[in-house]
């Protein structure tokens, strides 16, 4: 559904994405994971058309994205941070975004709203709205068009335990509808009972893309956290930094 | 594309920032018409209003509106819209708003009191400059990215065409006075379009017999349909331009 090809994006100084190259099928579950500022909300940007990659090329749906805006309509997104215009109430949010996409194909998805009972914050300005509210509201519109593709970008950080379970029993719900759904999270315990595939990136640099069995084979270890802090030790690609420090530190000392 | 103009349109008139200028202009037309008895030096004050704080207003006001709509079109991005058409919309909501404020502010005093030539050339002008502004505001917001900047930004290309352009005239007629420079200012009228604004204005008006030759030729080059034409033309290339310069560079940035 999702192919990128030799994805490069620099940022001044930065090399943000360094020559990508993945594929995501249908009723896949991809975990996008890798320390702050590894590339992953750069990747998705790209993905969204927001950031504009320097080389390489991406298709979705065997739709080359450059220009045509035409295939977000198939993408809902989560962003990390949901902005939104601050005098707008809720319940015009909604409504407004359904008057834009307008797709009469797909069905509207109301769980999340329901489940999350924002029926009742339909009057609220999106100014005066706590943030889990906030990523609640960011939730509910990702979903609320019925996308083929999800994209989710650290979905259950500031959501309290009750609605972080509720938006993961949905995201089970969309997989078994046999829909991509694309997340990148820190809380790798919430990951857990999710994820069909995991991609690991580092400073840019994809470092692996694997199916959760074979992580699970190649490590001995059933819990995802587990599992991909061995696979950081044996490969010692994580913990370079670490070393770094330590060597630094070492090296003051025996100046002194 | 009015979908989406129609939430900025809806947006902008929350604010009420322009009803407040809508309400500014009315009162100052108003009270202008009113105090003077004869209506053309009632039409002399108004121009300098229309020639300066308009561009003004439409530049700071734009500025601030981009800025602040950020967040709607992070938004809008996410969706299935062209990035052409998300700055478009904003543009013809911003630009929309403005010119209903100023012939509602202007027009209908004008209309009421002055309803001649001179009065349609100052309506004309000033809604070719509202364009101009609003475009080169989008231009300049489009292009830098701290708000700050861009809000500078807007005020020294404000100051430069409303002030420091006059000045530049003058010195270049003071310098190269024993040259005949009639046709030149002609080229220099057309690179500020609130200079070429004033100009046509005040041949519309009686006091461009006062002028002397220059007056005369310019009297004849703006006086009839191809002056006319000439200024529309003008006044079109500079709200297009920067328009699509600020459509080109948003296009390509990442946001």
């Amino acid at each position: 559904m999702i192919r990128i090809k030799n994805i490069g994006k620099r940022f001044k100084k930065l090399q943000a994405l360094d020559n990508i190259s993945a594929e995501f099928q249908k009723g896949q579950v991809v975990s996008l994971i890798g320390p702050n500022g590894s590339g992953k909300t750069t990747l998705i940007k790209c993905i969204l058309g927001m950031v504009k990659a320097d080389s390489g090329a991406i298709h979705v749906n065997e739709m080359q994205i450059n220009g045509d805006p035409s295939y977000r309509s198939q993408i809902g997104y989560m962003p990390q941070i949901g902005r939104y215009p601050d005098n707008m109430k809720v319940g015009q949010l909604f409504k407004m975004l359904k008057n834009i996409r307008n797709n009469s194909l797909n069905e509207l998805d109301l769980d999340l709203l329901i489940s999350y009972q924002l029926k009742d914050i339909f009057e609220k300005p999106m100014r005066t709205l706590s943030g889990g509210t906030r990523q609640k509201v960011s939730a509910a519109l990702a979903f609320y068009f019925n996308p083929d593709i999800l994209i989710l970008d650290e979905p259950t950080a500031g959501l309290d335990p009750l609605s972080s379970e509720m938006l993961k029993e949905k995201i089970i719900a969309e997989k078994n509808k046999n829909k991509l759904v694309l997340i990148t999270s820190h809380i790798l315990s919430d990951l857990d009972e999710l994820t069909t595939h995991v991609m690991y990136m580092q400073e840019g640099k994809m470092q692996f893309l694997k199916d959760i069995e074979t992580l699970h084979e190649e490590t001995g270890e059933t819990r995802l956290g587990k599992a991909i802090a061995r696979i950081m030790k044996g490969e010692q690609f994580a913990n370079k930094w670490i070393k770094k420090i330590f060597s630094e530190e070492t090296d003051k000392t025996t100046i002194n | 594309m009015l979908k989406l103009s129609r939430y900025v349109l809806y947006d902008i008139l929350r604010s009420k920032v322009i009803l407040a200028y809508t309400l500014f202009l009315f009162i100052v037309s108003v009270s202008l018409f009113r105090m003077e008895e004869d209506s053309s030096k009632a039409m002399l004050s108004l121009l300098n209003i229309v020639l300066i704080v308009l561009p003004l207003i439409s530049l700071v006001f734009t500025t601030i509106h981009y800025y602040n709509s950020y967040e709607f079109i992070e938004l809008m991005l996410a969706q299935p819209l062209s990035r052409t058409r998300i700055l478009l919309s904003e543009y013809s909501g911003v630009a929309l708003s403005l010119l209903s404020s100023l012939l509602i502010g202007v027009g209908i005093p004008v209309v009421i009191f002055s309803p001649n030539d001179t009065g349609f050339a100052l309506l004309f002008t000033g809604c070719a400059l509202t364009l101009v502004f609003t475009s080169i505001a989008f231009f300049a917001s489009v292009k830098s990215r701290d708000k700050a900047r861009g809000i500078g930004a807007a005020l020294l290309l404000w100051f430069y065409f409303a002030l420091i352009y006059d000045g530049l005239v003058l010195l270049i007629l003071f310098a190269f006075g024993d040259y005949p420079l009639e046709k030149f200012t002609l080229v220099l009228s057309a690179l500020n379009p609130i200079y070429l604004g004033r100009i046509f204005i005040m041949l519309q008006m009686d006091i461009s017999a006062l002028m002397g030759y220059t007056g005369a030729l310019y009297q004849d080059f703006f006086g009839n349909f191809i002056g006319i034409l000439f200024t529309t033309g003008i006044m079109l290339l500079w709200a297009v331009l920067p328009l699509y310069g600020a459509v080109r560079s948003f296009r390509k940035k990442d946001l």
